[in-house]
């Protein structure tokens, strides 16, 4: 393999690896704050139950994210050189900012928030834990500013091949800002939810009835039922504000090889580069010009139109795995909510179901990356900058060498980082002695035992 | 801020930088050396040292990466070659700096029969990351050269930063234990001392060695008169450390601040040092800082952020030391 694609699977794998974590902590964090508000006004303590075990959960993450973005800082440099030879200007102030008004504002809190609750006031620590918690807002708005400038570049003139800054609200209120940052904010909802909601039903499934539990996991159900529908609006509009400035993307993420009016919505189809069309194709009549253009009939751009084109397969399948995670997520979600507030009871299946899920939102917010970075190649800033020429001149021997190593590292933290979560379920359950795990419902109700169900 | 004219920028990023690689050299060296002591420990020292260093680790590696962020946005071509030249040892210190960040946490959370192999991969991680932070000094003080000579002198001083690492954890251990463990704190601080100072000299000689200029900088006249003091209060320093670590369990009034001020005194001084050396050199006897840094435009953006948030950093990390004063208690999330 050539140099430039092993810079590329590194980059991609370090990115991967990082993001996971970020997703969960963004979003934890509020949630963590929530219990504490809920506990700091009910003075209910199954709150500081729910709090005391997943801060566990939050400072492990928060650890794991913090060291792989480290390797972030000096990846730019290691093997894309060119990107801040060409848009330091743009990027350098963006990234400066996250480490000045961010990392530090979340590294220093985070240390009070862990372990200073038995040296400051209560309303001290709970004011740690919203500092942390805007720490990791912050750091995220920086660097999406940054990302959805290399989509949507704006604000800049280029002199002498250098991008130099003409306006930095145009720069920072870039066009796809806006949507992209939304967009990942409840991304990031969704995964918390799902994550609070998968380990909590794997303490339930293990009869571990308990009031913190039965709180984390009402807060997750219902925190996830009004997210998903937010964030398939907020994702269509994101896919037309895409298909405004980045159509190429869109055609391939549909895959629309020729200009076509009343193009069908494929459910399925096995794309192909070569022949330059698609095999197998099920679809809808008419309804991706109806989603993308608002009219049966509207004019959906073909990938041989644009004079650069990102691969088919990896967006068009990508896009199918983010969409149908999400209408998953709606369906289970809502279906959970529904069950609660009627009776107050989840069935065991749907419990199984939530434990399946735990990790859906990592799936589905790795697969709407996918879509959205691949989607810009061959560029690294769109038609700016290309990919190829901000690579460095790491020999391939090296970095198939620092590849290997961080692929091995990721796989072991991986295993090691799953499996602990669920030892740490396990280990706060404590099982009651008639155990009945032949029970069809787990009722959420504390009054009634669990006859059939499993009462929260 | 327009009035700061555009050739002062590049120093005063410069400068920003130096000031940020110290504190992370300072602050996470005591935390790094703090998990090369831990080879050898009982578990209950071990706990106790993890301890001591809980609320602080993550915000010491934050000096980091600002260093390598400015380094990156105000001089991104040095960046790159400097990056690119040092591309093996930075992957490795990365991967130690991931291994020692995560067992931190799954150590005290994974099962009890994986804890021994976690503190076992934070010891590995701290030394791998200390070993090539030395390798890495070493390597830049002769300009990547990639002779034999010059790849011997850079893991000596992979050798001697360890240690030097090592005095940092064992002075920072002095102040925040007791008992056993503050006693074995204060002897291997003693044995750290000589080969940090063999470091140090070996630096000193180098240096002037590989690079005419240095040579040039040193012992021309008036500035040996005006460098004296450095090496002078270096050793007097380290001489001070070692005589009062020797009889530190007789005199019992002793501050035990005092050994982590001196040690920090020897990092302040060697930066100076080094410093004093290069400048105005970003990679030395390749780039000056002028040729390497970005748009003057771009670094006074960034010099109002650092303007209004750098003195906030520095207060709520004064805020955070002081919460957590005086001897370190078992960490507990509750």
């Amino acid at each position: 393999m050539d140099a430039l694609l092993l810079a590329r699977i590194q980059f991609a794998a370090n990115i991967s690896f990082h993001i996971l974590f970020p997703t969960i902590t963004i979003a934890l964090c509020w949630i963590l704050l929530y219990f504490k508000i809920q506990f700091h006004r009910s003075r209910d303590p199954a709150w500081m139950t729910a709090y005391a075990f997943w801060v566990k959960i939050f400072a492990l993450s928060f650890a794991l994210g913090v060291v792989s973005g480290i390797t972030m800082s000096f990846q730019f440099g290691t093997n894309w050189p060119g990107f801040m030879e060409t848009v330091g200007n743009v990027a350098g102030p963006l990234l400066a900012y996250e480490v000045l008004t961010a990392f530090f504002l979340e590294a220093t809190f985070l240390g009070i928030m862990l372990f200073g609750s038995n040296r400051v006031p209560p309303w001290v620590h709970t004011l740690a834990t919203a500092l942390v918690a805007i720490g990791t807002g912050m750091s995220a708005f920086w660097i999406i500013v940054l990302n959805s400038w290399m989509h949507t570049p704006a604000g800049f003139e280029m002199i002498d091949g250098q991008a130099h800054v003409t306006n930095w609200i145009e720069v920072i209120f870039n066009p796809s800002m806006p949507y992209r940052l939304t967009h990942m904010l409840i991304a990031s909802g969704l995964t918390a939810c799902f994550l609070v909601a998968g380990l909590s039903a794997y303490r339930l499934l293990r009869d571990d009835k308990t009031a913190g539990v039965r709180k984390a996991m009402k807060t997750a159900v219902y925190g996830a039922a009004l997210l998903i529908p937010v964030q398939i609006f907020v994702g269509d509009l994101h896919g037309l504000n895409t298909l405004e400035h980045q159509p190429q993307k869109i055609a391939a993420m549909e895959g629309v090889w020729e200009t076509e009016r009343g193009a069908p919505l494929l459910l399925f189809a096995i794309p192909d580069e070569k022949t330059k069309q698609n095999h197998y194709e099920i679809g809808i009549p008419k309804l991706a010009s109806l989603i993308l253009t608002h009219e049966l009939d509207g004019e959906i751009k073909g990938i041989e139109s644009f004079e650069t084109s990102p691969p088919v397969a990896p967006l068009f399948y990508g896009f199918r795995v983010m969409v149908g995670i999400g209408v998953l997520m709606l369906l289970v979600s809502w279906y959970a909510a529904f069950k609660l507030v009627r009776s107050n009871t989840l069935p065991r299946i749907t419990l199984r179901i939530l434990v399946a899920m735990t990790f859906s939102g990592w799936i589905a917010t790795l697969a709407g990356w996918y879509v959205t970075e691949i989607g810009r190649q061959p560029w690294l800033v769109q038609g700016v900058l290309s990919t190829a020429a901000s690579a460095g001149n790491a020999p391939a021997s090296n970095i198939a060498a620092s590849l290997t190593l961080y692929l091995s590292l990721y796989a072991v933290l991986l295993l090691a980082y799953v499996s602990t979560l669920f030892y740490l379920a396990r280990s706060a359950s404590t099982p009651p002695a008639n155990r009945n795990t032949t029970d069809r419902f787990i009722s959420f109700n504390p009054i009634t035992p669990a006859t059939g169900g499993a009462t929260l | 801020m327009s009035a700061i004219p555009d050739d002062l920028l590049p120093v005063i990023f410069l400068g920003l930088m130096g000031v940020a690689m110290l504190l992370y050299a300072v602050l996470d060296g005591y935390d790094l050396g703090t998990g090369l002591l831990m080879a050898g420990k009982s578990e209950v020292h071990r706990d106790q040292m993890i301890a001591s260093i809980g609320p602080f680790w993550d915000a010491n590696e934050t000096w980091l990466v600002l260093g390598v962020g400015v380094l990156l946005v105000a001089f991104p071509v040095a960046h790159g070659v400097i990056l690119g030249a040092l591309y093996i040892p930075v992957t490795l210190m990365l991967a130690g700096l991931i291994l020692r960040g995560v067992s931190f946490d799954f150590r005290a959370k994974a099962q009890a029969k994986h804890k021994n192999l976690w503190d076992c991969c934070f010891i590995a991680g701290s030394l791998l990351a200390t070993l090539t932070q030395g390798y890495m000094l070493g390597s830049y003080i002769t300009g990547f050269s990639q002779t034999l000579p010059a790849i011997l002198f850079a893991l000596l001083s992979a050798l001697c930063v360890t240690c030097a690492y090592m005095l940092m954890g064992a002075c920072w251990l002095i102040l925040k234990t007791t008992d056993e463990l503050q006693q074995q704190s204060i002897k291997s601080a003693r044995r750290t001392v000589p080969l940090t100072a063999l470091g140090l000299v070996a630096v000193s000689i180098v240096n002037p060695l590989v690079s005419p200029e240095i040579l040039q900088k040193w012992l021309s006249t008036p500035q040996i008169f005006l460098l004296a003091p450095l090496p002078i209060a270096t050793a007097a320093l380290l001489y001070g450390l070692y005589r009062l670590l020797d009889r530190y369990t007789e005199t019992s009034n002793t501050s035990e601040a005092r050994p982590l001020m001196m040690t920090t005194g020897v990092f302040i001084l060697a930066f100076i040092g080094l410093a004093y050396s290069f400048f105005p050199m970003v990679v030395p006897g390749q780039l000056t800082v002028w040729e390497a840094a970005s748009s003057p435009d771009a670094l006074r953006i960034i010099l109002w952020g650092c303007l209004f948030t750098l003195p906030t950093i520095l207060g709520y990390t004064a805020l955070s030391y002081f919460l957590f004063r005086g001897k370190s208690t078992a960490l507990s999330y509750m």
